[in-house]
């Protein structure tokens, strides 16, 4: 059971969210063709785009459910759930392929195996395959949280994927 | 006048052929002689191309153009069969057999899919690709229909049903890649999603996919129980839309073989739902001239009698449910009458009359629960209803040779119909009995016998548009059929409202399906224009063929308010044959 | 940054001022850059420089392609001479600054040999010696060696106080052994001995003789026309682009040529579209213009989603006002009011330049009404992708900025008459519009010059892989793809043998090894069954599976379809599985005859450009190298496992 306060703050969130969906649809409304843009926008800020928010964005936009949906699972940017707190996105785009992503794929899952083995929080880390994030000169590639690392060896690998979830 | 077609020509191997500009080579070809295969082109449908059946080869041009969904260019020179594009048609089948399971003699389908068809005439015989099928089990969540996932071969014709013809947007494509599929809007039951059971999407599904809810053995074992007293009626639109399973052109009225064929089911009494649409216009035509001639209640009025154009109306346009004329469908109407005036006329207990209903339908499996007015009887009205193509599954499986029936007559005194109770079945055909019904009422006089057709409210245009002139007043009607249509209609109807202005109708027509019931979600399979023409024709021409053609000279109509109901809109008619509407939310979850 | 309305007379005004060398030091801040540390650097450089006395401009600049080097850091002195430094971190951003800025000299293993190479010495006297052994099993210890002969050599002569010796980097050489290059003159010599040493700083170092025996002249084979102002120009100010005579192209488009007169421009330069398919420029501008119309579109394609390809990427994050000019100028020659730029959303900062180019302009009255007094108004707008490949494809893209799935539409009718919200909409890739604004800029003919055949001009790749010098190229078409293999970027990694190299992505296929002397045409390479591509160039060595490649570009696809048609949906997923089954060992030979079924049926009905080409990686090494698959069959097929 909540307590009456958490239930109000809840609320509050919940509210708050209404009128930022709001605005942001509103932000958009102007332009044509914008659920791409607006979707974009409720994933920067929350990370995924809930079904309550769907609910509303269709109410606001005038865009049935049906094409929110069918757009949120076309695009591998949008997603219906939440993310954990950490993300690695290893490349495995050709040129990374070639020069062992496979490799530093295993390793990172290896790695968080570990991690959860002795005590961390279950899925802190979440790792995708992605392909090419555009800097295949540097191959191989990660991107931890937002950061970019190229040329990464195991070792090296181990080091940043420590050092980033230490934080 | 007619703008000058412009005419391309081209050869289809090697024949010379001309055409308008902007026929599909499909459509073409299909002129002069040749079926090129398809499977997610839809005659009634725009293409998808999603299947890739239908490439054909066009000399001087590297790619394969999809003959559904390219046009005829003039000095084209097409090459539609041979050895490569049969060996290219044959892996697409292999491909999308191998993620189809192949439970044909389990199907709704088996004997009549579109897939199986096309893998009986390819002749894929060995099965050489590991299969990978959708494990996602069935949604049988609604009344209606049961969509069978695994089933599903992404032709997206359900969705562009749903989504485009319908504007319900019930259906979409989810995901992508080998991942794709069809699921309710938002990935939900279909049961909480804005689904309004008009079975569109199963009436045009190649597949097995998505059905009708399949109630046969229910109406077996109703049958089959002696305490019961079994009763049956039988929508307009069905008797020239059921010969077709049976070898008969469309359009054929099999009125009186099917009561003939119903009888030997089993049925102890069989009615005609034509008689209780007489019914219908009775109470609506007296709540259009209690609105238009003595301002009591809210113009224009809009018909009712089809469910998944109420149910539509209660999701999205709730704000017009005071215009809904209250009177209730045939179907409901046919189903309180037999369990009230019927039972108690033939002394039966109405506990144990079940009471069947053949329509072109599925939402009028969800209707029979729909609100509580649909107990009015004290009893659930009508017990169980079947799809055209379920009753002639049904004929199929009791071994009763059709075309061998007998020509009988319904049982009276729900029996007996006039030529306005039969065009129901069409789009059209409600605003045209309403109005000949209608115009007696204000004016005390039948419409002359040269103007009883009301040819203005006719037709297939999506929406169409008239004004009547009743003895010098002038009555604005609109028509709309296919779900999508009618907005457009609400729309001028609500801008004038908030601009204040004087309502642009008077009275509007809507049904949901295109056609009306004649094209409904039940109805057999393979629909195209010309199948709906045909179906129309045979409906006007069973209105033709009667002697009385307005429903209020229909004798047992007038019989039944002397005996029972009273007046159109008295106590007695509210209580049974009305009911009520309500905002309900186009999403449950 | 202007604020005011540009007039035409004002732009104009810009374009002088030109050539007026300032010292400055810039960092390659792409992402490329910037994922293997750049920002890091140029904070460094930024503190070392106000911690000290030292005055010196530091500025982001776009990337000079040379990958295999990042970070990057481009010095300029107060004489204009240019020295590239690779591989820097932190340290060495220091060091660039306290001794490099200061004193004058370079950074030992980081500096960057010109690789354009002087003929005679000129008037200057000579400052450095730029030492590299350029051979493929390079020896650090050789060269340290060397560089302290060369050292003893001079303070023999007198000479090492004024002529200082530095480790290269690179030297844009390879497998020419040991090679130096003396600065400033550029003079380069190459495959030398030991021997060689005491003569050359006698006789060139002292006396300025050029030893024509040893001598290595011209440049590289590269000519930048779309890469003109990467690594040059600030990305994030216009003055800077307006410097190097930035919209003198749209300049002379809207005030002196009618948009016919710019469509025969076009025609005259031969360009055709660099995003894959090769049309020609003109003619889709032309066919946009044709139908009536109340509006039309013009978008630039910035999705390049081919794994392997950075070219558009660099780009937009390198000259940004570059392609908006490109954009602007089709946009005047179609009669288009709104343009749109389709962006992978996995380029952030490529979004942020274009977006901030886009600002600037407005602000300057490139964009909006009446742009430069003309009736020419137009405005742009950017939008991003969501992780879709398939949405580089016309039709899918055009659903995409609508708000829909990107699921392609057949063709015809093409956006060229049925487009962006049903209006004809003109597409074109980033390269090739900036490849326009030069055009525009410098003429057709001028254009026409360069390339081979119906190929004309440049091209753009990213040449990945096992390579030894991963970078960005661009070279005059024609050449023979080993010489961009071989002479500029090096051949293989690590002196292993190239057994092939893959064009086109995952609609591409291979080129073995015995056919790299084919020429860059469109035609050449689509009759070796590839095809140009966006310009994707990955070089693979004998170690690389050609099954495994062949599976990994059809994974691709196989994710990336948009899944509406059945030949590509089921094609492609079954077609992996196959080739999963012979790479594990367990294929038959039947398996390779439905191997083909399904390649030719995907290539036939496949609905869009995804599906029918996705079988290229495999028809192609099947081709090619029917062994390896042969090989991967079980041994009761006649294979090996
Ligand atoms: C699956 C697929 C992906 C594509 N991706 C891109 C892309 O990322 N960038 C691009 O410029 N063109 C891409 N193209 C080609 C475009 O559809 C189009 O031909 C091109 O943008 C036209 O510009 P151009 O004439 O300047 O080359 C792709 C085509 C297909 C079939
Ligand atoms: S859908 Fe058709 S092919 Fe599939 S199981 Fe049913 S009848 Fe057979
Ligand atoms: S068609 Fe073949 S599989 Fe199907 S029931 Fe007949 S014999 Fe059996
Ligand atoms: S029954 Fe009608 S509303 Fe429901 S999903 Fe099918 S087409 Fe859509
Ligand atoms: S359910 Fe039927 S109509 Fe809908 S996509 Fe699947 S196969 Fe096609
Ligand atoms: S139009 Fe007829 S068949 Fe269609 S949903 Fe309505 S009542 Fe049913
Ligand atoms: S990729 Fe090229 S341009 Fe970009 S930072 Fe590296 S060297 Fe500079
Ligand atoms: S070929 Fe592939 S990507 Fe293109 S439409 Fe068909 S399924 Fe989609
Ligand atoms: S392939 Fe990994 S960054 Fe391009
Ligand atoms: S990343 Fe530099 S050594 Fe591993
Ligand atoms: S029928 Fe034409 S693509 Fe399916």
């Amino acid at each position: 059971m909540r307590t009456d306060t958490e239930l109000d703050n809840l609320l509050d969130w919940v509210e708050g969210m209404r009128k930022r969906v709001r605005e942001i649809a509103q932000e958009w409304e102007s332009e044509e063709g914008n659920l791409i843009m607006i979707l974009h926008a409720i994933e920067n800020e929350l990370g995924y785009v809930p079904r309550g928010v769907a609910n509303e964005l269709s109410q606001e936009l005038g865009v049935p459910m049906a094409r929110i949906y069918e757009v949120i699972t076309f695009y591998h940017y949008f997603r219906l759930a939440p993310r954990s707190k950490h993300t690695v996105k290893v490349c495995m785009g050709t040129a990374c392929y070639l020069k062992g992503a496979n490799a530093l794929l295993e390793e990172i899952e290896q790695q968080l195996e570990l991690r959860e083995a002795t005590g961390a929080q279950k899925g802190e880390c979440s790792v995708e395959s992605v392909r090419c994030i555009g800097c295949c000169g540097m191959a191989p590639a990660i991107v931890l949280d937002d950061e970019t690392h190229g040329r990464v060896c195991l070792k090296a690998m181990k080091e940043i994927l420590k050092q980033q979830l230490e934080k | 006048m007619i703008a000058q077609e412009t005419m391309v020509t081209a050869k289809i191997n090697g024949i010379t052929v001309r055409v308008p500009e902007g026929t599909s080579i499909l459509a073409a070809a299909y002129q002069s002689g040749i079926r090129i295969p398809t499977l997610c082109k839809h005659p009634d449908l725009m293409p998808t191309a999603a299947c890739g059946l239908c490439i054909v080869k066009v000399a001087g041009e590297g790619k394969m153009p999809r003959a559904c969904a390219t046009d005829l260019r003039d000095g084209m020179d097409i090459i539609t069969h041979d050895s490569e594009l049969t060996r290219v048609r044959r892996t697409i089948l292999e491909l999308i057999l191998s993620t189809h399971p192949s439970d044909c003699l389990t199907c709704g389908r088996n004997g009549n899919c579109e897939l199986q068809t096309l893998m009986g005439e390819f002749g894929c015989r060995d099965d050489r690709l590991e299969k990978h099928i959708r494990d996602i089990p069935p949604d049988r969540s609604s009344h209606s229909i049961v969509i069978d996932f695994a089933k599903c071969i992404n032709c997206a014709r359900c969705v562009q049903t749903c989504q485009e013809v319908q504007n319900v947007w019930a259906l979409s494509m989810l995901n992508r890649s080998i991942d794709t599929r069809m699921a309710p809007a938002g990935d939900i039951a279909l049961a909480d999603s804005p689904c309004i059971k008009c079975g569109q999407c199963a009436a045009h599904c190649p597949t097995g996919a998505i059905v009708e809810n399949d109630q046969i053995t229910d109406v077996w074992e109703a049958l089959g129980n002696p305490d019961n007293y079994c009763t049956v009626q039988v929508a307009p639109s069905v008797r020239v839309a059921l010969g077709e399973e049976f070898g008969y052109p469309p359009g054929t009225n099999l009125t009186r073989k099917i009561y003939a064929v119903l009888r030997r089911l089993g049925f102890k009494a069989v009615f005609d739902t034509n008689f209780s649409a007489d019914l219908t216009i009775m109470e609506e035509a007296s709540e259009f001239v209690e609105r238009f001639a003595h301002g009591k209640g809210a113009l224009p009025l809009i018909t009712s009698c089809c469910p998944a154009w109420t149910d539509y109306m209660e999701k999205k346009h709730q704000d017009l449910i005071d215009n809904f004329s209250t009177a209730k469908s045939p179907q409901q109407m046919l189903g309180v009458v037999a369990k009230t005036y019927y039972s108690e006329k033939m002394g039966i207990d109405p506990a144990k009359h079940v009471q069947v209903s053949i329509m072109p339908c599925t939402a009028k499996k969800y209707e029979l629960e729909r609100t509580n007015e649909m107990f009015a009887s004290g009893y659930q009205d009508v017990d169980i209803t079947l799809t055209t193509r379920e009753l002639a599954r049904m004929i199929k499986q009791s071994g009763l040779l059709f075309s061998e029936m007998p020509e009988e007559e319904a049982d009276s005194v729900l029996g007996e119909y006039t030529g306005a109770g039969t065009i129901f079945g069409t789009t059209g055909g409600v605003m045209e009995a309403a109005l000949r019904t209608g115009y007696y009422f204000v004016t005390g006089e039948n419409l002359p016998e040269d103007a009883i057709e009301i040819t203005p409210v006719r037709g297939m245009e999506g929406v169409r548009e008239a004004e009547i002139d009743v003895k010098g007043t002038a009555i604005r009607v609109a028509i709309a059929h296919g779900m999508a249509n009618v907005d457009k209609v609400l729309e001028k109807v609500r801008d004038a409202r908030e601009s204040g202005q004087e309502p642009p109708y008077h009275f509007i027509e809507v049904m949901a399906c295109r056609g009306g019931c004649i094209g409904g979600g039940g109805q057999p399979y393979g629909v195209n224009p010309n199948i709906l023409r045909l179906r129309m024709e045979g409906l006007y021409q069973d209105d033709r063929d009667s002697a009385l053609r307005c429903s209020h000279e229909n004798p047992s109509i007038q019989k039944i308010y002397e005996d029972f109901l009273g007046e159109p809109l008295g106590e007695k008619s509210e209580q049974l044959l009305h009911t009520r509407y309500q905002a309900r939310k186009q999403y449950l979850r | 940054m202007s604020t005011t309305p540009l007039t035409a007379s004002a732009l104009a005004a810009h374009w002088d001022g030109s050539a007026d060398p300032h010292p400055d030091i810039r960092v390659c801040m792409d992402t490329g850059g910037i994922a293997a540390g750049a920002r890091d650097v140029y904070q460094a450089m930024l503190d070392t420089r106000d911690e000290s006395d030292v005055k010196i401009d530091i500025q982001r600049t776009g990337s000079l392609g040379l990958s295999y080097a990042d970070p990057v850091v481009i010095s300029r002195d107060t004489a204009g001479q240019t020295i590239i430094f690779g591989a820097m971190n932190v340290d060495a951003a220091r060091l660039l600054i306290e001794d490099h800025v200061r004193n004058g000299n370079l950074l030992e293993d980081h500096v960057i040999a010109s690789h354009e190479r002087g003929a005679d010495f000129g008037d200057k006297p000579q400052t450095a010696i730029l030492v590299k052994d350029t051979s493929a099993k390079a020896d650090k210890d050789r060269t340290a060696h060397v560089q302290k002969l060369i050292r003893e050599e001079l303070t023999f002569h007198e000479l090492h106080e004024r002529i200082k010796v530095y480790r290269a980097l690179d030297l844009g050489l390879y497998e020419k052994g040991l090679c130096l290059q003396f600065l400033p003159s550029r003079i380069t010599y190459a495959g030398l001995s030991e021997e060689d040493i005491p003569r050359i700083i006698e006789e060139s170092a002292r006396s300025s003789q050029v030893l024509k025996d040893l001598l290595v002249t011209g440049r590289d084979l590269q000519e930048r026309i779309v890469l003109r102002n990467s690594g040059h120009i600030d990305p994030e100010e216009l003055d800077s682009y307006l410097r190097t005579g930035g919209y003198r192209g749209l300049h002379r488009a809207l005030l002196e040529m009618s948009p016919e007169d710019v469509i025969q421009e076009m025609k005259t330069s031969g360009l055709r579209g660099r995003g894959g398919a090769g049309f020609p420029t003109w003619q889709k501008w032309q066919l946009t213009r044709e139908p009536e119309a109340d509006r039309r579109f013009v978008i630039c394609n910035g999705d390049e989603g081919d794994p392997g390809a950075f070219m558009d990427r660099s780009i937009l994050e390198g000259d940004p006002h570059a392609v908006l000019e490109g954009l602007m100028i089709s946009a005047y020659a179609i009669g288009a009011d709104t343009g749109f730029f389709y962006i992978r959303a996995e380029y952030p900062l490529a979004v942020e330049r274009i977006q901030r180019a886009i600002d600037q302009a407005r602000a300057a009255g490139l964009l909006g009404k009446n742009i430069l007094g003309s009736n020419f108004s137009f405005d742009a707008k950017v939008r991003l992708g969501a992780g879709a490949f398939v949405c580089g494809e016309e039709t899918a893209l055009i659903a995409s900025i609508e708000g829909k799935r990107g699921s392609p539409e057949p063709r015809p009718p093409y956006p060229s008459v049925k487009g962006l919200w049903d209006k004809p909409t003109s597409i074109n890739n980033v390269e090739t519009l900036a490849a326009v604004a030069a055009i525009m800029d410098r003429g057709g003919a001028w254009y026409g010059e360069f390339g081979s055949g119906k190929s004309r001009g440049t091209k753009v790749f990213a040449v990945t892989g096992k390579v030894r010098n991963p970078q960005l190229v661009e070279v005059p078409m024609g050449i023979p793809i080993r010489a961009v293999i071989e002479e500029i970027c090096g051949g293989a990694d690590s002196g292993a043998r190239i057994k092939a190299v893959q064009t086109g992505g995952p609609s591409g296929g291979v080129i073995p090894r015995d056919k790299m002397n084919t020429p860059i045409t469109y035609e050449s390479l689509q009759e070796l069954g590839s095809i140009m591509g966006s310009g994707g160039l990955l070089v693979m060595d004998e170690s690389d599976s050609m099954v495994n490649v062949a599976k990994f570009y059809l994974g691709f696809c196989v994710d990336e379809s948009c899944g509406k048609c059945a030949p590509c949906r089921i094609g492609g997923f079954q077609l992996l599985r196959l080739l999963e089954k012979i790479d594990d060992g367990k294929g038959k030979s039947e398996d390779l005859d439905t191997i083909r079924d399904i390649c030719h049926c995907m290539r036939t009905a496949s609905l869009c450009g995804l599906g029918q080409t996705a079988p290229n990686p495999v028809l192609s090494t099947l081709n090619y190298f029917k062994d390896e698959y042969l090989a991967c069959l079980t041994a009761d097929a006649g294979g090996k496992k």
